[in-house]
Parts: C-alpha cells; sequence; structure tokens
C-alpha cells in the first residue's frame, strides 16, 4: 500500500516537474504543423544563430578537451604542493552564477573595463562580440572534460605508463600509444558533455553578448529574443532543437555508463 | 587503487611540467585572473563604496528572494529526491530506464528551454495553471514561478548524490532491523535517514548552491517585477544594463564569496564522508 502511494508520488513529480516541460516544448513548437516548424527552424536569423553557437563551441570545446587532459594527467598521475588546492579551483566555475562568468568578462574587457580603453584605441572588440561569448562559454565549461578523465585516470593507475617507460618508450610514445587510447572513451563523452553545455549556455552569454540580432545572438539567446518578441512557436521551435541535442547527449549517457559498468 | 600503494618517487611517468603548464595558464586566464579582477575591482570601490552599493531595498528584497526562493526549492528537492531515489532503487519500477534517464533531464535542458517551457506550462491559461487557478494559485509571474523553476534544476543533484549511497546501502540493515521488531517508522528515522544524511545534505547543498546563482530558467517565468520578483543575478544584470558597474560588482561580490563557502562547505562533507566509507 505504502509502496504504491511512494511510488505514485514519484512518477507524479517526475512527471509534471520534469517530463511535462518538455512534452510542452514540442507541443507548442508543434502547435501550427510540422510545415510552420520547419519554417521556424529554417528561418535565416535562426539559421546564423545555430552556425554562430557552433562556432564557439568549435573554438571552445578543442582548448578545453586539451586543458581537461593536461589536467587529469597533472592532478592524477603526481602529487606536488598545491594540488588540492588546484582540485578544488577546478570546480569553482561551475559553482559560480552564470551571470557572475559573464560579468567578469566585461570587467576585464568593457568599455569601463581595466583593458578598455586599450582596446579601444586599438579597435578592438571583445564585448558585445564574438570573442568575450567565447571566453564567457570557455568559462562554464572549464572543467567539465577535466572531471570526466580525473577519476578515470585515478582508477586505472599508473602502472601500464611505467611499464611502457621503463621498456624504453619516450615521453610522448607514453602519451599516444598507452595513456590516450585508454583515455578516448571518457574524453569522448568529456567531449560531448561540454559540447552540449557549450550550445545551450544562456546566462554567462547573454551578459556578454549585447544582444545584436544576426550577430551575437546564440541559438539560446534567440530563443529568448523569439520569446521576448511573442514569437512563441517560433520560441520553442528554436527551443525544440536545443532540446533534440539535451535528449541526445542524455541516451548517449545512458549507453556510455552501462557500457562503463559493463 | 593508486592510493593505496607505497609511496615511491614520481621519477618514470613524464610530462608533470607541460601538463601541470597547460593547466594552470589556461585556468588562470579563464577563471583565476578574471576573477581576481572582480574582487579587486570591487576593492577598489573601497568599504564605504561596497556598502553603498549593496545597501537599500531593492538589493536587500532581491537577496531575500534569491535565499528564500532558492532554500524552499533545495528543501522540495530534498524530500523529492529523496523519494525519488528510495522508488528507483528499491522497487521496481515499470519502465525503470525511462524514469532514471528522465532525473537527468533537468541537467541536459538549456536553462533557456525550460524557462520559456516552464513559463508556458503555469502561466494562468497553461496547462498547469490552469489546474491550480480554481485554488487561487498564481505560479508564473510570482515567487512560486521562482521556486518552480529552482526545484526543477536543482532535483538531478539530490537523486544522483542520493541514489549511490541508497544502492550501496546494505538491505540486511533494515531487514535485521525489522526482524529485531522495529516499525516501519523506525527503520526509517532510525536505519535508513541516518546512513543517507551526509548525501541529502550534500545534494541539497548542491541544489542550493546552482539554485542561488541560476539565471536562464527563472527570468521568464518571474516576470522582472523589481522590488518584487527580482533575484539578484537578475539585479545584477539591469544594473550592468544601465551601466552601474560598481553595483553590479559588489553584488556580484556577495555571490561569488557564497558560492566559495558552499564550495568550502562541499568539500568537508565529502571528505567526511570519504572517511565514513573507510
Amino acid at each position: 500500500m505504502i509502496r504504491i502511494l511512494l511510488t505514485f508520488l514519484a512518477m507524479a513529480w517526475l512527471t509534471l516537474m520534469v517530463l511535462a516541460p518538455v512534452v510542452i516544448v514540442l507541443v507548442e513548437a508543434l502547435s501550427a504543423g510540422v510545415g510552420a516548424w520547419w519554417q521556424a527552424v529554417s528561418d535565416d536569423e535562426t539559421r546564423t544563430s545555430v552556425a554562430l553557437s557552433l562556432k564557439i563551441a568549435a573554438i571552445v570545446v578543442p582548448c578545453n578537451a586539451v586543458f581537461g587532459v593536461a589536467a587529469a594527467w597533472s592532478l592524477a598521475r603526481f602529487r606536488f604542493p598545491g594540488r588540492s588546492l588546484l582540485l578544488a579551483l577546478l570546480d569553482l566555475p561551475l559553482s559560480v552564477s552564470p551571470v557572475v562568468s559573464g560579468l567578469v568578462f566585461v570587467l576585464l574587457f568593457g568599455a569601463q573595463g581595466w583593458f578598455g580603453a586599450w582596446l579601444q584605441a586599438h579597435d578592438i572588440q571583445i564585448i558585445f562580440a564574438v570573442p568575450g561569448m567565447v571566453l564567457a562559454t570557455a568559462f562554464v565549461t572549464l572543467p567539465m572534460i577535466a572531471r570526466e578523465l580525473l577519476p578515470l585516470l585515478e582508477s586505472q593507475g599508473d602502472d601500464a605508463e611505467l611499464a611502457a617507460r621503463t621498456l624504453g618508450a619516450s615521453g610522448w610514445q607514453v602519451f599516444w600509444l598507452v595513456a590516450f587510447p585508454r583515455m578516448r572513451g571518457a574524453l569522448a563523452y568529456g567531449v560531448l558533455l561540454c559540447t552540449a553545455r557549450a550550445l545551450g549556455e544562456f546566462g554567462a552569454v547573454s551578459v556578454v553578448s549585447g544582444h545584436i540580432r544576426g550577430q551575437t545572438d546564440t541559438l539560446p539567446l534567440h530563443v529568448e529574443i523569439l520569446h521576448n518578441e511573442y514569437h512563441f512557436q517560433a520560441a520553442f521551435a528554436a527551443a525544440s532543437l536545443l532540446l533534440l541535442v539535451g535528449v541526445a547527449t542524455l541516451l548517449l549517457r545512458r549507453l556510455h555508463t552501462t557500457e562503463a559498468g559493463r | 587503487m593508486s592510493l593505496s600503494r607505497p609511496k615511491r618517487a614520481p621519477v618514470a611517468l613524464p610530462g608533470l611540467g607541460l601538463s601541470l603548464g597547460i593547466t594552470v595558464t589556461w585556468l588562470s586566464f579563464i577563471a583565476l585572473i578574471p576573477l581576481i579582477a572582480l574582487v579587486i575591482r570591487a576593492g577598489s570601490l573601497g568599504w564605504h563604496g561596497w556598502l553603498d552599493a549593496i545597501s537599500g531595498e531593492r538589493v536587500w528584497l532581491s537577496l531575500r528572494l534569491s535565499f528564500g526562493a532558492s532554500l524552499m526549492a533545495a528543501t522540495l528537492d530534498t524530500l523529492a529526491g529523496l523519494l525519488i531515489a528510495w522508488v528507483l532503487c528499491r522497487y521496481k519500477l515499470p519502465g525503470q530506464a525511462f524514469w532514471d534517464v528522465l532525473v537527468d533531464l533537468p541537467f541536459a535542458l538549456p536553462t533557456a528551454v525550460a524557462g520559456i517551457a516552464l513559463t508556458a506550462l503555469w502561466v494562468p491559461g497553461g496547462f498547469l495553471g490552469r489546474m491550480v487557478a480554481p485554488l487561487g494559485w498564481k505560479i508564473a509571474f510570482a515567487e512560486p514561478g521562482i521556486v518552480v523553476a529552482l526545484a526543477f534544476i536543482g532535483l538531478p543533484f539530490v537523486v544522483r548524490t542520493v541514489q549511490p549511497v541508497l544502492q550501496s546501502a546494505e538491505k540486511e540493515l533494515e531487514e535485521a532491523a525489522e526482524s529485531l521488531g522495529a516499525s516501519p517508522s523506525q527503520v526509517i528515522w532510525r536505519v535508513v535517514l541516518p546512513t543517507l544524511r551526509p548525501a541529502l545534505l550534500t545534494g541539497f547543498a548542491l541544489a542550493f548552491a546552482r539554485a542561488v546563482g541560476e539565471y536562464g530558467s527563472v527570468i521568464f517565468i518571474c516576470g522582472n517585477i523589481p522590488m518584487k520578483t527580482e533575484i539578484t543575478p537578475l539585479l545584477i544584470v539591469s544594473r550592468l544594463e544601465q551601466y552601474d558597474y560598481a553595483g553590479a560588482t559588489a553584488l556580484a561580490t556577495i555571490m561569488l564569496a557564497l558560492s566559495a563557502v558552499i564550495l568550502a562547505l562541499l568539500q568537508v562533507l565529502q571528505s567526511g564522508r570519504r572517511l565514513a566509507l573507510r
């Protein structure tokens, strides 16, 4: 009896609080038919915003991937003074408010910022332009790949790499032939998570973007613009693209964890 | 495990200099220097300038709202998260995998999407707003809407911290208590909850930390009414839009200090848990 009641309550909460928002995105996006959905999705401004989102992700993710591998290698394989401080700092970007993550770059590079006058004199635009959005996205997604690799490297131990080393492999040979193949799966998964987050980031990017239509609106920002202009169906159509990215990430995560569990 | 192995000189493995160099450089450029710049900038306001920027009723009301709504949302998440983790671990649900994946959805859904979806659901004419309207409840464009949005994004933090503990907790312990004559409520209060307490606290803190800084999912549903439904991150943005950099910076330092405190608290909680597991 209690069991049925608890099951019902848990399912009701998940249905109303989590499932319903997803369903409403699809319902609203398709409320005027598939044709209208396609029209909204293939609209010029939507396409530009998708392109900008992809461009930002294409810059940020490789940087954070190199950082992630380097951070995981140094933190998992070596013990040095300041290591635990570095570990704690690694988590900081994830716990800072996205608005603050954007603000710090405005303070550095904005018109009134530290480098503002110098940048203006040299005609370099960072805030209210793509470089600022890249920086803000890099900030919020900074530790995501490192966080996937670290526990893996810790649990693998360094026996294989040490063995390769004693057998005469050079440093780079150890990395490319022994260490890298063993971290490939987790790296791919971290890249996936980081990409999804980079495409969907809203708060931090919103602060530095300046919302210039067709120039600095990413897909999530475009959703906001459409919504604020009461183009609800178009807003939800654009949002449905982001929803697809999110759901795809979840399903791949599911695959990844069941494979890792085997 | 590498931790339990006897220590030996870390001579053989290459790449400490290079990997640590990349790590520290990128971390400094992207995160540390900007954050330090924020603190220095706040320092340049002076003590009085800083106090001036964070005093005033609008700031006070926004902080109270942010804290209050986040506490309430984190509490709801802890209760619902415990329930959901319990049901997922201990009972077999029809479509178990589906519900399990669903729990992670708030992690994966971009906040702007969550924001407009929740708004569409809870506006007075929306699918769920219509149902609660006869009760006289106003959810969207009012405080409850903020709590709903924050509870949405925080739920997976609690479920995902409680679930593994519940899974590894020995069911025999509960069965033993039962066979020794404990009533179901005694089993729950004396056996189950004490085991879960650190995980519940961690989940609560994670959900709270996320909620207090949240922006995207809230701004659509809260209606942005100054002094009424204006959360602190929103006030920071509106100050920035008016080029009030000093005011935005001062508020941001409060948020930053709060994140640092919660992060430190979580470290303590987690190291406590690790000790307890040993």
